[in-house]
């Protein structure tokens, strides 16, 4: 209890509203409420299908909702394009991690730093002493976020040609260029092995504490879920059907069916948070 | 009221054409995602070819078989070759580069159509020629205040029969379903037992063909033909695909009947100076309003 | 901290320094040693390259299919002709007014377009070109002098004393503007708008979703591309005194594409090679006039199978093709 109250003193970073997402003849999201606040690690969960990454699309405007709203601090950006939403300050990784194969990690961070510039064709050609310094700034920010995920070795390489482990820190630093406020990570630890799921969990835990960033994550593995989790919001068949703190998330026996099935073909699923 | 009934008439059958050369461009574009610049010369070729038979054979083939059967051997010498042809291109600058990419692909198609064109002109020379008219048959019918010839009956009634034959192997047949899994996923398909190379076979065997039969039909019906009318049909015809929608292949055939039909309309009632501008007018506006065409594609990018 | 490389110009696209200085030297003495004719050539040379080089911004930085390209130098060339033999206003002062007018032509042509998808922006380019074509021919408000076109275009000239009226004087000019072109493009390439570009190219969804606005870049790049297209139009009359719709038919486009392709997508240098091939292909194989495009296109299809990645391909943040030979090399596939 004391832990959600503490949890409700922080500011709500991100909020979505009733957000229905339909494909067709799919309803992939259904009328799903959530906040994400400041300063926590909040984990969605739910089983493959679930609506999970759809949500994490309309978020960061890959894709404009039927219904519902996104609102990111205070200011709603519902349907908004992808860079917008990025130059707002949510950055996003993906489930199939999309670097820029044929550019060297250093130059894949640095496009993380484009929306954070601003000069333009004069700049560029007759080399300002605005663009030279925002050139230089672009570069200094690479090169401590490569440094950051421990990556300095590889920028000059191709981002194609470095380990899986290392390209999914890669995109992560590349989102962390773009300086968000809020990180949105889509099952960052998938395929990586024990040792780099653990050095994945203390970097995103360091990275709460030191950076001003709020992190919001899909994850399958749920060590990930249990082991640095503030909150845990789980998702099935599109619907929100539990949310809390991962020990009570746990135990729930309506997400233990949602994952492993059920006898009983009426199970309803309420959207009721636990408290 | 009878001129537009003519004029939709005259439009369904050069709408013929477009739809047999776009199958040709469909389906090689469905499974190798590959424009193939080249089809608008395999049906250059076929039409010289058909060309070649009607005036040297001509004496041999209408003494047995009479006019039609003149026809119906410049057609079948014309699709014979074509498939060989077609499968020789696709041996030769096809198969080695489209591991490379999609845009070596593009620049070896190129080549291969320029290859073509300039060896029709090595062949035939670089003149009009013109199909023998005395070798055509030249009959007027009235239908009802209706002005059409008989030619344009057949060339009708064989479009659509081709077409029809298509349809029915894409769809209703097996191997057709093959052809279909290999356009959605290729390696799938082959990883379910689809076997990749009869595939390739049959769309670089029969997709020329075809166009060297419509090459025949547009010798036997405009009389002249020239050793670059390849390339105004096939884009034409490339047109027509992405109307219907990329990969859709009773999309190409009705995309290219209403190309047709569009285009004469549109040189009737507007200006014959500016059809073609109407015509990819009507297909930007098409693209920008339904981007994936007229009766869509199967895919969806997944995020 | 060991910073990381800069690019330096101690060497210039892996060329030393010394060998640029030969490469130099051998263009400004080249028209002097010459005739005329092939003075010409190499002026022709220079149309291609900036052709190429306009391309390449599309094609070669953001890897959009453009077939259409025929029509931005079209619409460039025939600014310069109407408004020079309709208004006399010099070549010079039209050279950016034909930049503009292509440039401007371009925003208003591909905005609603360019959120197509790869294929189908590129029939819908080829569309454009075409209807640019023939809009030409078809003379409308009888502007374009229908099929026979404009004649009587000028010489470009700064007052009475600087007036570009010989062969070599124009093969000056060209390539001083292509050198300017040169040097501008690699600006770009190396700035915060190449790299926005490449990763376009790369991945549209993963740059939208790092914060680079896709479409701005997009319609920029086609905006650049078609203004330089229409400088090398401008430059084009003026030489050729005349123009005509035959000059910018989709063929021209097809060239062009080529020019990028053969001689490495996104790589200047390899532009230039390109464009060196293009141009001078036709004069090295005149003997054999009839067979010269059948050699043209075995050539196509033989440079795909064994450099596809072309004849100069860019070293880093270019795209990679991997030939026949590596391939059958690898035993793995």
């Amino acid at each position: 209890m004391a832990e959600e109250n503490r949890r409700n003193n922080n500011k709500i970073v991100l909020q979505t509203q009733k957000l229905t997402k339909i494909f067709g003849g799919l309803t992939a999201v259904s009328n799903f409420d959530s906040q994400v606040h400041e300063g926590e690690i909040c984990s969605l969960i739910g089983p493959n299908g679930a609506g999970k990454t759809t949500v994490f699309n309309v978020v960061t405007g890959i894709y404009k909702p039927e219904e519902g709203h996104v609102v990111f601090n205070g200011e709603d950006i519902t349907g908004r394009k992808p860079h917008q939403i990025v130059s707002c300050g949510i950055a996003r990784t993906f489930q199939n991690i999309r670097l820029f194969p044929n550019m060297t990690c250093l130059e894949n961070i640095m496009a993380g730093q484009h929306c954070r510039g601003s000069a333009g064709v004069w700049g560029a050609i007759f080399r300002t002493s605005h663009q030279q310094k925002e050139e230089q700034h672009v570069r200094k920010e690479a090169e401590s976020r490569i440094l950051q995920v421990g990556l300095w070795e590889s920028r000059d390489e191709l981002a194609k040609n470095i380990a899986y482990g290392s390209q999914r820190m890669l995109e992560i630093a590349r989102a962390l260029a773009t300086n968000p406020r809020l990180l949105v990570l889509d099952e960052p630890s998938s395929g990586l092995n024990s040792r780099e799921t653990e050095d994945l969990m203390e970097f995103l835990k360091g990275l709460v504490k030191e950076e001003d960033v709020t992190i919001l994550l899909i994850e399958h593995d749920m060590n990930v879920v249990m082991g640095i989790s503030d909150w845990v919001i789980v998702m099935d068949e599109g619907r929100k059907i539990a949310e809390g703190l991962p020990e009570e998330i746990y135990n729930n026996h309506r997400v233990i069916e949602a994952y492993l099935g059920s006898d009983d073909e009426e199970s309803e699923y309420d959207t009721t948070s636990y408290r | 009221m009878e001129v537009f009934l003519e004029q939709l008439i005259n439009g369904l059958t050069i709408g013929s054409f477009y739809a047999l050369i776009a199958l040709g461009y469909s389906m090689v574009y469905g499974i190798l995602k590959l424009i193939n610049f080249a089809h608008g010369d395999f049906f250059t070729l076929g039409s010289y070819i058909g060309y070649t038979v009607l005036v040297f054979g001509s004496a041999l083939v209408t003494s047995h078989f009479g006019l039609w059967g003149g026809m119906i051997a410049a057609m079948l010498v014309a699709a014979i070759c074509l498939a060989f042809v077609g499968v020789i291109v696709e041996r030769v600058a096809y198969r080695p580069i489209y591991p490379a990419g999609r845009l070596p692909a593009v620049v070896s198609a190129l080549g291969a159509s320029i290859f073509l064109q300039n060896a029709i002109m090595v062949i035939w020379g670089p003149r009009y020629q013109a199909y023998p008219a005395s070798l055509i048959p030249n009959i007027h019918i009235q239908l009802g205040g209706i002005h059409i010839t008989l030619l344009q009956i057949v060339i009708l009634v064989l479009s659509f029969l081709l077409m029809g034959i298509l349809y029915w192997i894409i769809q209703k047949t097996t191997f057709g379903a093959a052809i279909r899994a290999s356009a959605l996923d290729k390696d799938t398909a082959s990883l379910m037992g689809i076997n990749f190379n009869k595939v390739i076979f049959f769309i670089f065997t029969l997709g020329p063909a075809l166009g060297a039969i419509t090459g025949v039909m547009v010798g036997m019906y405009y009389r002249q033909i020239s050793f670059t009318m390849g390339w105004n049909y096939g884009l034409k015809a490339f047109t027509a695909t992405i109307l219907g929608g990329i990969g859709n292949l009773p999309g190409a055939m009705f995309g290219g009947l209403i190309l047709g039909v569009l285009e004469m309309l549109g040189a009737a009632y507007i200006s014959a100076a500016w059809k073609d501008v109407f015509v990819f007018l009507i297909l930007i506006l098409v693209l920008i309003f339904r981007p994936t065409g007229l009766f869509g594609e199967k895919m969806a990018e997944k995020v | 901290m060991e910073h990381t490389k800069t690019i330096g110009y101690d060497r210039f696209f892996g060329l030393k320094q010394s060998t640029l200085f030969i490469v130099l030297g051998v263009f400004f003495i080249y028209p002097f040693i010459v005739n005329n004719y092939y003075i010409d050539v190499a002026f022709f040379f220079g149309i291609y390259a900036l052709l190429g080089l306009s391309l390449n911004i599309v094609l070669g930085e953001v890897g959009l299919f453009d077939l259409g390209h025929a029509g931005f130098y079209a619409i460039g060339a025939y600014t310069t002709a109407i408004l020079n033999t309709k208004f006399g206003i010099p070549i010079l002062v039209l050279l950016p007014v034909s930049a503009l007018a292509a440039g401007f032509f371009a925003y208003i042509v591909c905005s609603p377009i360019i959120h197509l998808r790869g294929d189908y922006l590129c029939i819908v380019t080829i569309g454009i070109g075409e209807i640019v074509r023939i809009a030409l021919i078809n003379n409308p408000f009888d502007l374009t002098g229908g099929p026979n076109g404009v004649f009587g275009i000028d010489f470009p000239s700064l007052g009475s004393l600087f007036v570009i009226d010989s062969s070599i004087k124009y093969y000056f000019l060209i390539w001083i503007v292509v050198a300017l072109s040169i040097f501008g493009l690699i600006r770009l390439q190396q700035s915060r708008i190449g790299r926005a570009w490449n990763c376009i190219r790369e991945d549209e969804v993963a740059a939208g979703s790092s914060g680079i606005d896709v479409r701005y870049y997009k319609l920029l790049a086609f905006v650049l591309g078609a203004a330089l297209a229409g400088i090398a139009g401008n430059l084009y009359a003026s030489k050729l005194m005349c123009v005509s719709p035959e000059s910018f038919t989709f063929w021209e486009s097809c060239l062009m594409f080529c020019i990028v392709l053969i001689g490495g997508m996104g790589s200047i240098p390899g532009v230039l090679i390109g464009a060196a091939f293009i141009s001078l292909f036709p004069e090295i194989f005149r003997p054999f006039a009839m067979y010269r495009m059948l050699v043209f296109g075995t050539v196509m299809i033989l440079m795909m199978m064994f450099r596809p990645g072309g004849v100069w391909p860019r070293k880093r943040g270019g795209v990679e093709f991997k030939s026949i030979l590596a391939r059958i090399g690898r035993k793995d596939g």
